[in-house]
């Protein structure tokens, strides 16, 4: 069967199970589009285009699956930039696919030719440009089999406006991909696996370090075993959250930056550091120089380039997260870590006294507070999709996730703008489930306009907006390391809710405490898509805190009353 | 100084993601060889890079991230035989042309090219060797000089030999991603 290369990839999309595509066209890519137009292919038209990969990312984080985003030549393609590093830094399968010139103009600068293989080649897991109608059912197959094997990862497909509209053969069955061979390695030989299970039945205050990787393995039940099996404590980096119930005994929550310090401390007085799927980021490790001095250190990990990157370890058992807990949990004996699981609660101490939700309401609404009652209301099970700043920080803190894939938020690129966008993809992938964005006044004026996007595809999400005026977590810098010299920090914002009713939204402004937990309610009841925009505290500040390069032993601690102290120097 | 033998598919734009990786690692190429192997489809680079062990070892498991990469490996501490070919443009007059030869002769290299006012030489060998007549040379002037960079291979049976191609795709059907 003769087919036009845009008919061959839009059928190459229907039959690797792809529902949505989120765009927007353009020159160089319109014979797509107008097969689009025929497919059963359903294309969101965003309202930029780093929009589109983070909905892409949003979808691939939500779903397991893969996110696909498509844009044009030139600007088109270089708007996806964001979005392809902040699925690479965070191993998210997304595929881009972009128009380009035809190949008889390649390299003469013609209108919106852009070297886009050339700008993403350190930022995605592979590209490729084609420019031949025949080439682009292999091509796409290839795409998506690199984007969700192994280590998950953005991959990005050129396509010439002449391969699109030149006519090909199309042959599935002769297009399977059609990779260069890989060799084989030996991950881990029984003599690494044995001093593993040797370090793991003999250690006295062992703890899990559980990442992003459990969960992209689809891990969690093998994870579930090997915790139970051996007793061990759990501390997740913010992309391992979900992978274990937060309401499990065993489960000590986030660790790092603004994990807790009874979680850091901890990790310090631990003398067996099991890391799984985890990649001892700076802000999960401080200092490396003075971490976890005492501990020996297992390393699981798929991606044989993160083993011994930044921390030193003592076993490395390189391979797919399931497979090898699979593998280890046999092997383990009956261990009682009780004595030291009890030491953890001790190091507590008045941590939860401290807590501001122990405290008395004093009149002033706090983020704390908003996304507490934001996740007592939605009992824990809403997919909440967070921005970067201190909101993200709280969300991390005060929303128990029990369930994986349930927090989607940017960790290693850390982009602002990220959470409208990505929670429009993570509704489209679970259309079922209730979902939250939690993002600051300044990541939303990123990416707003998307707000049309939603309205245009009539989907029902609820917008949190913690707005304090402030680039909240710089701002916090500033106070703690700058001398409280707020330089570019305080952020006129436009009224929020008025500007959701423009784009016939229904729009809310919260701004006292009372009021926070009616307007969820009701929120929630609404079919249409609602932003609550809640005027919090503006020089509140997440705490605890290890400065950046400051040891995990030495945290900026709460202060006794965060509600009338202010912060204090460590 | 580490070396470091990959096998990559031989199309283009591979060189620019060896080097561009290198690069994104503040790793500093000291020599990078391409040349096709007894498989045309297949390239093998030799690359000479200014890190440590664990310099190294990233490099090479990166470089096997990459999908064009098809093996990498530090060879460094095995046993190697390592080769590097030079073409040296000297000057020479009539009455040191006597005592150039002599040098040539016992470095084994050889002439190639006579031309009234110099000499072209080709030596090939360690990079030591190269080194070391290349500052015998020095004194005559150097007019020229192109090396093509290391190439390593380990000796003996200690093959490094690139992964055959696989017909049944097996890593597709692990991924559990098939065509609906």
């Amino acid at each position: 069967m003769k087919l036009t290369g845009a008919e061959i990839l839009c059928e190459s999309l229907t039959r690797l199970g792809v529902r949505e595509i989120f765009g927007y066209p353009g020159g160089a890519i319109l014979p797509v589009y107008d097969a689009l137009g025929k497919s059963k292919l359903h294309h969101v038209l965003v309202r930029h285009e780093q929009g589109a990969t983070h909905m892409a990312d949003g979808y691939a984080r939500a779903s397991g699956g893969i996110g696909v985003a498509m844009a044009t030549s030139g600007p088109g393609a270089t708007n996806m930039v964001t979005g392809i590093a902040t699925a690479m830094m965070d191993s998210s399968p997304v595929v881009c696919i972009t128009g380009q010139v035809s190949s008889k103009v390649l390299g003469s600068d013609a209108f919106q030719e852009i070297d886009i293989t050339g700008i993403t080649m350190p930022i995605t897991k592979h590209n490729v440009v084609v420019t031949r109608a025949e080439d682009i059912a292999r091509t796409i197959r290839e795409a998506f089999l690199i984007a969700n094997s192994g280590r998950p990862g953005p991959v990005l497909v050129d396509i010439t406006k002449d391969a699109q509209q030149a006519s090909a053969e199309f042959n599935w069955e002769g297009s399977a991909p059609k990779l260069p061979p890989k060799r084989i390695r030996n991950n881990h030989d029984q003599a690494e696996f044995d001093r593993a299970i040797e370090m793991l039945n003999t250690a006295k205050r062992p703890i899990i370090l559980a990442g992003h990787g459990i969960m992209v393995s689809g891990a969690m039940r093998a994870f579930e075993q090997f915790v139970r099996a051996g007793n061990f404590p759990v501390a997740m980096t913010l992309l391992g959250i979900g992978c274990f119930p937060a309401n499990d005994p065993l489960n000590l929550g986030m660790m790092g930056m603004h994990g807790e310090a009874w979680v850091n401390n901890a990790i310090q007085e631990a003398d067996l550091l099991i890391a799984v799927g985890m990649r001892f980021d700076d802000r999960v490790t401080g200092d490396l120089r003075t971490y976890a001095k005492s501990a020996r250190k297992i390393h699981i990990e798929i991606d044989r380039s993160e083993i011994n990157k930044n921390v030193q370890v003592d076993a490395a058992l390189v391979g797919d997260a399931r497979e090898v807990l699979e593998r280890l949990t046999p092997h383990l004996q009956t261990c009682d870590h009780t004595a030291w699981v009890r030491h953890i609660a001790e190091l507590k101490g008045d941590s939860a006294v401290r807590d501001i939700q122990s405290l008395p309401d004093n009149g002033h609404l706090y983020a704390a507070h908003v996304i507490n009652d934001i996740w007592k209301e939605t009992r824990g099970e809403a997919i909440v999709v967070t921005d970067v700043g201190q909101h993200q920080m709280w969300e991390a803190q005060y929303y128990h996730h029990n369930r994986p894939r349930t927090l989607i938020t940017s960790g290693g690129l850390g982009t602002m703008g990220f959470a409208l966008p990505a929670a429009i993809g993570a509704k489209f992938a679970k259309p079922e489930a209730e979902v939250w964005v939690v993002v600051g006044d300044g990541g939303f004026q990123m990416t707003m306009s998307e707000l049309a996007t939603i309205v245009q595809e009539k989907i029902n999400i609820k917008i949190a907006i913690i707005n304090n005026g402030y680039l909240g977590m710089v701002r916090q810098w500033q106070e703690f390391f700058y001398d409280k010299r707020y330089v570019a920090t305080p952020l006129v914002a436009p009224d929020f809710a008025a500007l959701a009713n423009a784009f016939g939204i229904r729009g809310e402004r919260i701004t006292k405490r009372a009021e926070v937990v009616p307007t969820i309610r009701s929120a929630r009841e609404s079919a249409e898509t609602v932003l609550i925009d809640f005027r919090v505290e503006q020089e509140d500040s997440v705490y605890p805190m290890v400065a950046a390069g400051a040891s995990l032993s030495d945290m900026i601690r709460r202060p006794n009353n965060p509600l009338v102290e202010t912060a204090t120097e460590p | 100084m580490q070396t470091l033998v990959a096998y990559v598919e031989n199309k283009p734009g591979v060189l620019n993601r060896v080097s561009s990786l290198a690069r994104r690692l503040a790793i500093n190429i000291d020599s990078l060889t391409v040349g096709p192997t007894q498989n045309e489809e297949i390239a093998r680079m030799t690359i000479v890079a200014h890190t440590d062990e664990r310099g190294a070892h990233r490099l090479e498991a990166s470089l096997e991230k990459l999908v064009d990469v098809l093996l990498a490996e530090n060879i460094s501490t095995r046993a190697l035989l390592e080769r590097d070919l030079a073409l040296i443009k000297v000057s020479a007059d009539q009455q040191n042309r006597p005592h150039l030869m002599e040098l040539i002769k016992v470095f084994r290299a050889r002439v190639v090219d006579v031309a009234p006012e110099s000499l072209i030489i080709e030596v090939s060998g360690t990079v030591d060797k190269i080194d070391g007549l290349l500052e015998v040379l020095r004194p005559f002037g150097v007019l020229e000089m192109a090396r093509t960079g290391r190439i390593s291979m380990t000796r003996g049976g200690d093959l490094l030999q690139p992964p055959a191609p696989d017909p049944t795709n097996s890593e597709l059907e692990s991924t559990g991603l098939k065509a609906t």
